[in-house]
């Protein structure tokens, strides 16, 4: 057989890695630790295979989350550098094969949480997936400049999720902790996009920088920081969590308002010089892992 | 690369990669079921 130049690769079957890509494993790894402390943290453990089940269930509902938004995001990502090489606007893969296994996906992480655990968790898996791939990438991301804002609701899902999935109800502690990661979001994802602000231009998406200006951002980073901050240390006054929790929450909150301090006193507009917001955005991340890691060591403590 | 060996090489690691997951399931299907009876018991 004569040999063929591949000049259109999204005429062949997709490669396996480009659909994994779809998922953005990347992004997932904080959903599902979240998701498993949340379920960690629950005063009552569900069998393992269960509690695998549910963990693995907020898995599958993030990976299609991931690839819903890069189905109906594939213009967008064309034109930012960060995005550029995704399969679809790459070319390496068909926008409906990438809709289908974003919604079978959806189903089918439904399914199982909701026959594995229980129907509660599943309603809220899927609220969480609804409302990330309607209210926040359809329709909120592309017009207002409080997309993150709102749009975190659908990253606090995962904790509130865990809890459910092991006791099977709601309670004042995971709801704690979806306030945590609702308010933790617009400072985390504002301080990415001051440096990399030229890329949401170029995509003409509304990000607070691009249409507030720098000066604007950072006061709104230091702001949202005291709310999160207040959340984060709320459980322990509530008596919801011990004093290792609490006196943890507190310490790492307060690195996390200095570090926001310092991104309201820097008056750099390059992104190289942008240091104090790299340095945000990288404890930001630490802060997340460490908080809920900390509340399960301290939940185990005190059981 | 041929385009047709191309075809065969993903299709085939798909193939073997749904195989592999479709046998995950099921061992899962099975454990869940073990699970779920034995907190009806």
């Amino acid at each position: 057989m004569p040999a063929i130049e591949l000049t259109n690769p999204a005429a062949l079957p997709a490669d396996w890695r480009d659909i994994l890509a779809l998922t953005k494993p990347r992004v997932m790894y904080l959903v599902v630790f979240t998701g498993l402390c949340g379920l960690l943290a629950a005063p009552v453990m569900p069998p393992l295979v269960i509690g695998f089940t549910a963990i693995l269930c907020i898995a599958l509902g993030a990976g299609a989350c991931g690839a819903l938004n890069q189905w109906y995001e594939a213009d967008i990502d064309a034109k930012m550098r960060r995005t550029a090489n995704r399969p679809l606007p790459a070319g390496r893969m068909d926008r409906q094969s990438a809709l289908h296994f974003g919604v079978g996906l959806s189903v089918f992480s439904v399914l199982l949480m909701g026959l594995a655990a229980n129907w509660l968790a599943a309603g809220l898996l899927a609220i969480s997936i609804l409302f990330y791939v309607v209210i926040y990438t359809m329709w909120l991301k592309p017009r207002t400049v409080q997309n993150i804002v709102i749009g975190g609701g659908a990253g606090a899902f995962p904790p509130l999720i865990g809890w459910v999935a092991a006791t099977g109800h709601v309670s004042a502690l995971p709801l704690l902790l979806f306030a945590i990661i609702f308010l933790w979001t617009p400072p985390h994802f504002w301080a990415l996009s001051l440096f990399v602000r030229s890329d949401y231009a170029a995509a003409g998406i509304p990000m607070l920088p691009v249409v507030a200006g720098v000066p604007s951002t950072r006061r709104q980073i230091f702001l949202y920081s005291l709310p999160m901050a207040a959340a984060a240390v709320a459980p322990w006054p509530l008596g919801l969590t011990g004093a290792v929790y609490g006196a943890s929450a507190a310490v790492l909150s307060f690195v996390f308002v200095v570090l926001a301090g310092r991104v309201l006193a820097n008056r750099a507009m390059e992104p190289a010089q942008m240091a104090p917001e790299k340095k945000l955005f990288a404890y930001s991340v630490f802060y997340l892992f460490a908080l809920f890691a900390i509340l399960v060591a301290d939940r185990w403590l005190a059981a | 690369m041929k385009l047709e060996e191309e075809i065969v090489r993903r299709q085939r690691a798909r193939a073997l990669i749904t195989a592999l997951l479709l046998g995950a399931f099921v061992v899962l299907i099975f454990f869940i079921t073990i699970a779920k009876t034995g907190i009806n018991w």
